[in-house]
């Protein structure tokens, strides 16, 4: 879904940022093997990144915003390895595993998890020369897909102006609903102003940029 | 534990650790995940991992002008070439501060952020109160972190909404003209590298 609370780029009444002095990298040890379990789990190739956030994201509204971020973290992926058959539901409730394991497509090996962890690529070869350039001026669409979506509330059917082209990059919006299905479309650097985010209140000073993919972008 | 999870009481945060507990054994007993290899992937994150490798870059850009220029062109590039600098993944972009525009990096959707050159985020960078106001009101968030930057200069939001990532370059300092690499280095906070903060030698105002 798109439209929920993930989705949080100027809503009010959050109240401050509170940076904390000498933050640990995690607040307790479930934090850390929850961040592992993902990328172990995440490597088998079952879902793409989209695919997982997707899975936060219709997180109940009340959850997500209750939750802390490594307590969303574990209920998405808990809710990826029932719907793909990883975990029945009768093993997390008695904790243990009582069937046999499904064969994974991939799984890390010692050699990869010997070495740092890097990005994947996300850049693809493209079926057609990109649509936009640096300086024309592009309008978002209105959109409000049911589905995943990197496209923003707060920059839909706005206007703004390439910057840059980023490439040619998975679709999220496809991508996220299944892992064969990448689609990829030209992404780009949009530059909108206050003023057309926020209206004639807006702060002068402030320009915002999204990266934005080909699908959510019409001529002007 | 923990009492930075102020939101929650002790026994939702006791559900949560015996439900990643016995997530963890069945993934483990069905040979999906291996616990010595958990073991390696937080080690990673708790020591090789973290902001001293932006600040390793951000050194060399401000002493190594042919660098900065490569790193503004292709920053993933650019900080793979420094070796003492772990692997960095692809569609890293630097973005520099001047005197006319300040940077600031956010993701109102999620929490991405360049892991291989900062680690992994803060918690306040994941937040709402983050999320939701840098792009409407950066100033206040600024304010915040105890920022305040001339009244004249251009604030320029990143919104993470795709792969790319995103590290500021900030300015460097004035007064720090002879100085090393290395302690160039220690003045660049992770913050520094988001856009909420700015490099300050010891003593500056």
């Amino acid at each position: 879904m798109s439209n929920t609370i993930h989705d949080m780029g100027g809503m009010h009444g959050f109240g401050p940022v509170e940076p904390e002095a000498n933050e640990p990298v995690f607040h307790a040890p479930w934090e850390g093997r929850v961040h592992a379990m993902q990328r172990v789990v995440g490597a088998a190739g079952l879902w793409t990144i989209d695919g997982g956030r997707a899975s936060l994201e219709t997180l109940p509204p009340a959850v997500y915003l209750a939750s802390t971020y490594y307590q969303r973290w574990f209920l998405g992926l808990e809710k990826r390895v029932l719907a793909y058959g990883l975990v029945g539901a009768d093993e997390l409730a008695a904790g243990h595993s009582l069937h046999d394991p499904k064969k994974l497509p991939r799984q890390l090996t010692p050699a990869d998890l010997a070495k740092p962890p890097v990005r994947g690529n996300f850049e693809r070869p493209a079926a057609a020369p990109a649509k936009f350039k640096p300086g024309d001026r592009v309008r978002t669409k209105e959109m409000n897909p049911t589905t995943h979506t990197r496209l923003p509330r707060y920059a839909r059917d706005k206007e703004g102006v390439v910057e840059a082209i980023r490439g040619c990059h998975v679709y999220p919006d496809t991508a996220a609903l299944d892992v064969h299905n990448e689609n990829p479309q030209w992404l780009y650097t949009v530059v909108f102003t206050g003023k057309e985010l926020w209206g004639e209140d807006a702060d002068p000073a402030i320009k915002v940029s999204i990266e934005a993919f080909e699908p959510y972008l019409v001529a002007i | 534990m923990s009492d930075h999870d102020h939101d929650h009481d002790h026994s939702e945060l006791s559900d949560i650790q015996l439900r990643v507990r016995a997530l963890e054994t069945i993934l483990t007993e069905k040979g999906y995940v291996d616990p010595a290899a958990l073991d390696q992937i937080v080690e990673s994150y708790e020591t090789k991992i973290g902001p001293k490798n932006g600040a390793h870059i951000v050194a060399r850009a401000w002493i190594d002008p042919d660098f900065k220029t490569a790193l503004l062109k292709d920053a993933t590039e650019a900080a793979s070439s420094l070796g003492h600098v772990s692997p960095v993944g692809s569609h890293l972009i630097a973005v520099e501060n001047t005197p006319q525009t300040h940077n600031l990096v956010v993701c109102t959707l999620c929490s991405c952020y360049p892991w291989e050159v900062l680690g992994l985020p803060p918690v306040w960078y994941k937040s709402a109160p983050y999320r939701s106001r840098a792009v409407i009101d950066p100033k206040g968030v600024l304010a915040d972190f105890g920022v305040t930057l001339p009244a004249d200069t251009e604030i320029r939001i990143w919104d993470s909404t795709a792969e790319t990532r995103f590290i500021v370059l900030p300015m460097r300092p004035e007064g720090t003209e002879n100085w090393s690499e290395e302690r160039l280095a220690d003045l660049v906070t992770r913050d520094c590298m988001i856009g909420t903060g700015l490099p300050k030698p010891e003593g500056a105002p």
